[in-house]
């Protein structure tokens, strides 16, 4: 047996496995952190945040979060977020979807400029057009809302053009063998092109998901109180509230961590893929 | 009629289905872009009871002679020469570390990703904690450990020369396991075939890593140096959460500037032409991206 077959994946010493370890270990320390801060006595958290200890929680208990939602209205932000994420990932899907496959796969006048329109608006960040977005909210009236944090949102020319990729890679014959069955281009889609679109789908569910749960700049600028307010602003405006008390800042840490690590653990490879797929293509 | 080439038979129901997605952009994306430009032009506040005036480039003038803005650029360029290289560079090492047998790789995959999904908010918030004044503090009880009692506990937040790092040290272990994950689906892109022949040459590991797997991954490195680039540029929810671009502008960044003019004073004018001129950075990064990944392929 020569080496060939081991060069491409050199089989690990304990070295390499030790380093793994003590940067795994490292990587996940503020996390760890962050979870046991959130079931130790407020006032034991700073304390012992330099010593082994704050990764040891004697006498855990809920108490933090009880505080926190009698403190503020932890549930109402949650449910805003959730909402607000929620909406813009299932209206985003339906409407871009459609466009990526109108753009992809239908014959259309114009087609073609539009898409490349699309492109264009690709290296267009966010914070290129917060400014006069948020004047012209100001303007209408329209700060304090779930409309302002969600419909702006829904279109998105990083989702076309994730989608259209993917609908320029699928075979012919699905959508030829329903046409043939007399199905409209609608039904065709709905019934045909969308079912096999699946990680597609995934990817920018959950790039969009990401993206929204983690919003903080637009949310700051058009929420003036709690009641629309999502979990970002949330808890940058908590945990400035006197008393500082940091067990009941990371209890809210973790229920703000939870759902997203949660989807993160159930959809791990479709998180991994849909990152690496948009890094390999972009 | 130019029929279907390259698509399905010719209905109206391509301009429909594609209609809300296209009217979403032109009124929230195109407009918006558009009005800021227009807007950068004037010398438009909000809730004042002046009439909007036309000034010409005189808000461009005002911006870059202004001291704090000239500050935030300066940020944003030093923030950037840090954590690209060192976020690529650590990236990559964790890439060719998982790349390998290595028992539990998935779940070192999952340990390195997770910060990934965590929202910033959050992130920076916990990282106050561990920027913690006094020998109390994590990162300082963590160096006065490693020097055996030498280092002087400092403020890392509200001292001038370390604010800037502590946001890095933390953006680098926020972002890198994106980075990671793209680099790790690059190396696995490259054909075993071309270690195996340049074994063959004789060339050695560092041989190997020099010949294959760098121009291997070219594509994938230029493509994570420009989005940590822009992400640079980008730079807010930190500052504005953990410093508020202080102490004394040494954390300011160009969007925190462009929040403070138009959200913080409500002149909306002087933050539209900042972040014009954030576009037109964001713009020069991306052209960059493109003409070197266009020299591709001759080079490896």
């Amino acid at each position: 047996m020569t080496g060939a077959p081991r060069l491409r994946r050199p089989s690990s010493s304990v070295a390499t496995w030790a380093l793994a370890c003590a940067l795994g270990l490292l990587y996940v320390a503020p996390v760890a952190m962050m979870v046991v801060g959130s079931l130790k006595p407020d006032v034991r958290v700073l304390v012992e945040a330099g010593s082994w200890r704050a990764f040891w929680a004697e006498g855990a208990s809920l108490a933090n979060y009880a505080d926190v939602f009698a403190r503020v209205d932890l549930g109402r932000f949650l449910v805003n977020s959730l909402f607000i994420t929620i909406s813009v990932v299932v209206l985003g899907l339906v409407v871009n979807s459609l466009a990526g496959y109108a753009l992809a796969r239908l014959e259309w006048r114009g087609r073609r400029w539009i898409f490349a329109a699309v492109t264009a608006l690709l290296v267009l960040p966010f914070e290129a057009i917060a400014v006069p977005l948020f004047y012209g909210t100001s303007l209408l009236g329209l700060r304090d809302t779930y409309t302002v944090q969600i419909v702006p949102f829904v279109a998105n020319a990083f989702a076309i053009y994730l989608f259209y990729s993917f609908f320029l890679g699928l075979p012919r014959e699905l959508e030829e063998a329903a046409r043939i069955d007399g199905a409209g281009t609608l039904r065709t889609f709905v019934e045909v092109v969308a079912p096999n679109a699946r990680p597609c789908f995934a990817t920018v569910a959950i790039l969009t998901f990401l993206t929204q749960w983690g919003s903080y700049l637009w949310p700051l600028l058009v929420t003036a109180g709690p009641r629309v307010r999502p979990l970002p602003v949330a808890i940058a405006a908590f945990y400035t509230l006197p008393p500082r008390q940091w067990g009941d800042i990371l209890a809210f840490g973790v229920v703000m961590a939870a759902p997203v690590v949660l989807l993160f653990l159930l959809f791990q490879r479709a998180f991994v893929r849909g990152v690496a797929t948009t890094g390999v293509k972009g | 009629m130019r029929g279907g080439r390259h698509a399905g038979p010719r209905t109206p129901a391509g301009p429909a289905m594609a209609a809300p997605a296209l009217l979403g952009l032109a009124v929230f994306v195109a407009l918006p872009f558009l009005a800021a430009l227009v807007l950068s032009f004037t010398d438009e506040r909000l809730g004042s009871p002046l009439a909007t005036r036309f000034v010409g480039w005189e808000q461009y003038r005002r911006v870059l002679a202004d001291p704090l803005f000239r500050r935030a650029l300066a940020n944003n360029l030093y923030f950037a020469a840090v954590v690209v290289p060192v976020q690529t560079v650590a990236a990559l090492g964790l890439a060719l570390l998982l790349n390998r047998r290595l028992a539990g790789r998935g779940l070192f995959r999952t340990l390195f990703f997770l910060p990934v999904v965590f929202p910033m908010a959050l992130v920076a918030v916990v990282w106050v904690l561990i920027y913690a004044p006094g020998p109390e503090g994590t990162m300082n009880a963590l160096l006065g450990a490693a020097t055996a009692g030498a280092w002087a506990p400092r403020d890392f937040l509200h001292d001038p020369a370390w604010a800037m790092p502590a946001l890095m040290l933390l953006s680098v272990w926020q972002g890198v396991g994106f980075q990671m994950v793209v680099l790790l689906a690059g190396l696995q892109a490259i054909p075993g075939e071309l270690y195996e022949a340049a074994a063959v040459d004789g060339a050695g590991a560092w041989g190997r890593f020099w010949h294959v797997t760098l121009p291997g991954l070219r594509n994938p490195l230029i493509f994570v140096a420009v989005v940590t680039a822009i992400l640079a540029f980008r730079l807010f929810d930190q500052v504005r959460i953990m410093t508020r671009g202080g102490p004394n502008g040494a954390t300011t960044t160009v969007i925190f500037e462009a929040v403070a003019a138009a959200f913080d004073r409500q002149e909306v004018a002087r933050g539209a032409a900042m972040t014009v001129l954030f576009f037109c950075m964001v713009v020069a990064i991306t052209a960059v991206q493109r003409r070197l990944a266009r020299q591709g392929g001759g080079i490896g």
